[in-house]
This record gives structure tokens, sequence and C-alpha cells, in this order.
């Protein structure tokens, strides 16, 4: 079965250039997408990615919000019951990346992150997921 | 031989007033104003594919207009007064993601959002601190909002007066550009006629009531850092602004009271000729349609004067020194492209918003293109190079292509061709399209991007200092919205609101007094989009991958 992923926008960014083509790269890549639109909450991701029963959550983030944000959703997820990996792409200082891990983010993807990385992680933490 | 535009360009040439006695090269040698052929075309002559002004650059440099804002507005304010120290020439506000959306501070959609894009505003004790001590009527503000422009405007318009400066005194520009929003930015509010709505009611308040203010800055920057092409960007931006004129004639307007009230506002990308081709075709698209097809007089009408950012999306944030060097040929391809006004990318963007050193690095860069090298003596000149006039000619004839497309979706008419191609995705399905095919030619490394994916010995360097904002001013915001909203008379407020109200409901009334009064009343942001949500509903946008 293929690999199910759930792209989203949290908070009040707009910016949906990234997601959009990250969305077209895992799809090239053989993966289902489900895009949740702009203006999510965490909980409303959370729920999406659990009725679609997805095997990764990507969040897009360029606003500067991922240190407030994206534990948030991870947090939204276990409270439901959820073990459902998220990983955070977009606009995120190098020196961010180790709070985001401790908060339960499973990668970060920083501006310029190649589509194959992209690609190859999702693919290993949905073979994990499944496993 | 001469020709009546010779003439014409000559004539209003002597008659400007230069910022120095001489132009000559560094080594002597004297230059013409501008070079060419008798018969051909010349700046400041219609239709204006050389330059608005027949003196350019020699009058005036353009406006350095730093892009600025974040954390508190007396953050903000310091930075203002060191733009203006370091040379800055106009302020531009750059407001947070709750602001732009018309969310006060307290909202709980506003978590870890506020103050951290721009600067966050609530009321007006807001806007007070974001200006203080800035003679607002001696240099130009421009607000980069949009959804609750006419919001701000209101607010801007309350504090200036409240400080002695009349409305007509004020000079800057307003965003206001709201088809982009759906099209390409995504900070909507409203559905986009109620949208438009509000854009009508700040370009007839504007026009009747403050002289020297831009009523809307039309963008195709926000387009093509979304992913579109530089035609597209070219093309949808002059098609919006074709909309807002039809808006303003329907309102009433004569086209000639609402086109000089337009302004532009493009990007400049890194691909140097397309991006000067794309500025020479749009003022001379501009001149011929205003003149041709809308009829109008006024020689002001057929000018398109714009403003130029450098790239974002053209930054990396691997070996990030390079984006100097990036920002200095894109920000030199907006002069040569004769742009009025521009703001250049600081190198740290890729990764945050930038430290003040970056920023200054960003406004100096622009001043060793101003006085250093020379190339603001002479008016467009590339004119006459066979390679920049064929992109030129071929960059409009692709953009009048996509105008025969927009005019079929709106059956003739360009303002509702607009609203049915925001409605039908068709805006938001092309540049994802143009997007998606730059970044595969980039994965495929047909496209080179030093640091990203070539040349990336170097990347491992020690980091940049950062811009860091924290939650503090967030909790600082907060704080003060609370301390405003205790102290301001709540029966004023409501009857406000209740005025704002009213008026929102009858589409022929004008909103800008009642948002004036509001502003004045100190009614936040929020509480009047969330007025004006109540009568006009909220947008949702049905997202296409």
């Amino acid at each position: 079965m293929s690999v199910r992923v759930l792209v989203a926008k949290v908070g009040l960014d707009g910016h949906d250039r990234g997601v959009k083509v990250v969305a077209r790269i895992l799809r090239d890549a053989g993966m289902e997408v489900v895009y949740t639109g702009l203006f999510q909450t965490p909980e409303t991701v959370a729920t999406a990615a659990i009725q679609e029963d997805v095997d990764v959550v990507g969040l897009s983030m360029l606003s500067g919000a991922h240190l407030t944000l994206a534990p948030l959703v991870v947090s939204a997820l276990r409270e439901r019951g959820s073990t459902i990996p998220v990983v955070v792409g977009g606009i995120v200082p190098p020196s961010d990346v180790a709070a985001l891990r401790d908060a339960g983010v499973a990668d970060v993807f920083g501006p310029g992150a190649s589509a194959e990385s992209i690609v190859a992680s999702v693919a290993a933490l949905a073979a994990e997921t499944s496993r | 031989m001469t020709t009546e535009s010779f003439e014409r360009w000559r004539r209003d040439y002597d008659a400007a007033r230069l910022r120095r006695p001489d132009f000559s090269t560094m080594s002597g040698i004297p230059l013409e104003p501008v070079y060419g052929p008798p018969d051909g075309e010349f700046p400041g002559v219609y239709p204006y594919t050389r330059g608005i002004h027949a003196s350019m650059y020699r009058t005036r440099l353009w406006t350095m207009r730093m892009f600025a804002g974040f954390g508190t507005a007396l953050d903000t304010n310091r930075r203002f007064r060191d733009i203006i120290a370091a040379g800055g020439t106009g302020l531009s506000t750059a407001f947070d993601m709750p602001t732009l959306l018309g969310l006060d501070s307290d909202d709980p959609m506003a978590l870890g959002e506020v103050g951290r894009c721009g600067v966050a505003i609530d009321t007006l004790s807001d806007v007070r601190d974001l200006f203080d001590g800035i003679d607002l009527g001696s240099i130009t503000t421009s607000m980069t909002i949009n959804a609750p422009a006419a919001i701000m405007l209101a607010l801007f318009v309350a504090n200036a007066e409240s400080t002695g400066v009349p409305r007509a005194r004020l000079g800057g520009t307003l965003q206001n550009d709201i088809l982009k929003e759906y099209q390409a930015q995504k900070e909507f509010v409203f559905p986009p006629r109620p949208s438009m709505r509000l854009v009508r009611d700040t370009i007839t308040f504007t026009a009747a009531e403050m002289p020297k203010w831009n009523a809307v800055s039309v963008s195709g920057y926000h387009i093509r850092e979304a992913g579109s092409s530089a035609v597209e960007e070219l093309a949808f931006t002059l098609a919006n602004g074709f909309a807002y004129l039809e808006l303003g004639r329907d309102a009433g307007l004569p086209v000639d009271a609402v086109a000089p009230r337009l302004s532009f506002f493009f990007n400049a990308h890194i691909d140097f000729f397309e991006e000067i081709a794309k500025y020479r075709a749009a003022r001379r698209i501009w001149a011929r349609w205003l003149r041709d097809h809308y009829g109008a007089n006024d020689e002001r009408s057929w000018q398109l004067r714009f403003h130029t950012q450098t790239a974002g999306v053209s930054l990396t944030a691997q070996q990030p020194e390079n984006n100097i060097a990036r920002t200095a040929i894109e920000a030199l391809a907006g002069v040569l492209g004769g742009t009025q006004s521009l703001h250049t990318n600081s190198m740290d963007e890729a990764l945050a918003l930038p430290t003040e050193k970056a920023a200054r690095i960003a406004l100096r860069t622009q001043q060793v293109i101003a006085h250093e090298t020379n190339v603001a003596h002479v008016a467009d000149p590339l004119g006459g190079s066979y390679y920049v006039e064929e992109l030129t000619d071929e960059v409009e004839r692709q953009a009048e292509e996509i105008f025969a497309q927009i005019l079929d979706m709106g059956s003739g008419s360009m303002l509702e061709g607009c609203i049915a191609g925001v409605e039908s995705n068709w805006f938001q399905r092309r540049i994802a399209e143009s997007s998606y095919i730059l970044e595969r030619s980039f994965n495929r490394g047909e496209r080179i991007v030093i640091g990203a994916n070539g040349f990336t010995e170097g990347n491992d360097d020690a980091d940049l200092d950062l811009l860091t904002i924290t939650n503090d001013d967030e909790r600082r915001q907060v704080e003060r919205l609370g301390r405003v909203r205790a102290s301001r008379d709540d029966d004023h407020v409501r009857h406000a609101l209740d005025r704002l109200a009213t008026q929102a409901a009858d589409p022929e009334a004008n909103l800008m007094p009642a948002l004036i009064d509001a502003a004045r009343a100190e009614v936040s942001v929020g509480e009047m989009m969330r007025t004006l949500a109540g009568v006009f509903g909220r947008y949702t946008e049905v997202p296409v991958l």
C-alpha cells in the first residue's frame, strides 16, 4: 500500500508555494497526499490526520511561529492517542532544529532542502509507522 | 531629423531641475541624458517604455524605501528612526500576521504570531507609538496591508490628525490590493465582492480628501514570490490594475481620477534582462491600455509608477553572504528598469527577519548603485539593445495573450474576469503550475542555485547571527491591548461599531468616515474586522494542488 501523507498549514501563515510544491513532489514519488488548506489549528490537523489514516504529517511553516505551533500539533496528536510522526519544513533557522526535535518533531527541512531528502525522510518515517 | 517625441522630451528635460551640474563618466567623458535615434522613443513621452520622467534619475534618485516591522510599535519606531538616520528616504511598514488578517493580538488564533513577521497593531495607541517623532507631513509612508487596509488607513489618518497633520498633506501608499491576496499571498478575510467594496471606498475617499495618497499599490511581487513566471507576474498585476480602474469607474469616478492614484509593485528576480524587459513592457502596456482602451486623457494616468523589491525567493539559507551579490544584481535590474522606489532584501532573510546590520548592508547596496556606479546618469541605458528591445516586445505579446484570457472569463470586463479567475482558481492553478515547473528544473539540476544545488563548499561555515523575536513581545502587546481596552470609553466604542455595522450593510455607503470615527474611539482592528465580517461573511479557499 502506498504511503499516505497529510500536508498542512497551521496558524495564520498564507505562504502556500512550498506546501503545494512539496505535495506534488511526494505525489511524484508515488505517495498519496492530502492537503488541509490554509489557516488550520493544531486540533483540526490532528483530527484530519487520524481520520485520513495517514502515515506522516508534514507542516509547512514560514512565519516564524514554528516553535509555538509545531509542538502543539505533536501534542494534539498524542493526546488523541496517535503516534503519527510530524515533520516540519519552511523558514526554520538551524538553531531552532534541536528545540523542535525535543518537542517530538521527527524531522526538519530548512530552506533549500532537496526533494530527494524530503521524499527519503517521509518514506523512512512511514516505514517505521507501519511496522 | 527630429520628431515630436524628441521635441517634447527636449523641452521637458530642459525645464527639469537636475540634482548635480555635471554628468560624466569616471574618466570625464560627458554623458547625454539619454541615447538613441531622434525618431525613436524618449523617456517622459508616451508610451514611456524608456521611463516616465524626461530627466529620470538626473532630477531625483529613486526612493530608498526599506520595508521594516517587528515586535511592538515601539520596536519598529526605533528601526524607522535608524532607517531615516542612515539615509533612507521613505518608510514602509510590515505588519504581523494577526494584523494582516485583522485579528487582535489577544485572539487565540494569533498565538505565536504576534510581532513575528512585522509589527503588531491593535489600536490607535499603537499607531501613535509607531510614528512617534516622525514628521508624517514630510516623509512618505507605505503600509503593506490588504484585507484590513481601509481600517489601517483610518488609523493612520486619525493618528496624523491628532498630531496636527491634516489628511490632505499625507503622502504615501496603501497596498490595498486584495485581488492578489486571493491569487497569491492568501491574506484574505472577506469574500471577493465585499473586499472590493472596501477597496472602492478607499479609492473614492482618497480621491476626494487625500490628493497625495496612492490608494492601491497593485502588486506583482507576491504573485512572483508565490511562483509565477515573469510574464504572469506582469500580466496578472496589470489586469488587477485594470480591474481597480473599472471598480472606480463603476463608482462614478472618471478614469483620470483613479489611474494617477494607482501605483505598482514588482519583483526584481535574478534573470537580469528578463526583469528589465518586464518593467519596460509594463510601462508601455499600461500607457497604451489607458489611452486607447480606457480613454484616459491625463498623461499622469498613462504613466506607470512602480516600487521594486528584490526577490525573497532567490535568497538561500546556504552561504547566506552570497545573497548580498544576488540582491545587488536584482536591485540593479530595478534601477536600469526605471523604478521609482526600491527595497533591497537582507542576506539573512531566508532564515529570519533581518538584523539591523544585515538591513544596513542591504540599504548600502542601493547606495553603492546610486552613488558609485554612475548607472543613474543616463535614462534607460539598455534601450536600443537588440536583445532587450526584442525581449520587451515578447513579454508584451505574451502578456496580451493573458489579458485576452482574463477578458474572456469576464465577458469583456477585466474586473469580472479577475474575480471569476479567483473564484475558479484559475490564477492559483497557473501560479502553482509555474512554481512546480521551476522547482522541478532545480531538482533535476537544470537550474543551479549556488549553495543549494551547486558549489556547496562552504555551506558548513559558521552561521550568521540572526534576529530572534521572543514571545515577550507577544505578552507585552497583549498586556498593552488590555490596558487600552480598560481605559477607553465603552459607550463611544459601542456606538462606533453600531454605526460601522449599519453602514456596512448599505452597499452605497462609504465606510471610511465610520472607520476613522472608530479608530479615534480606540476600537481595535479585530473589533472592526469582526463587525464587518458579521455583515460581509468570511472567505474560505478551496485549495488546489
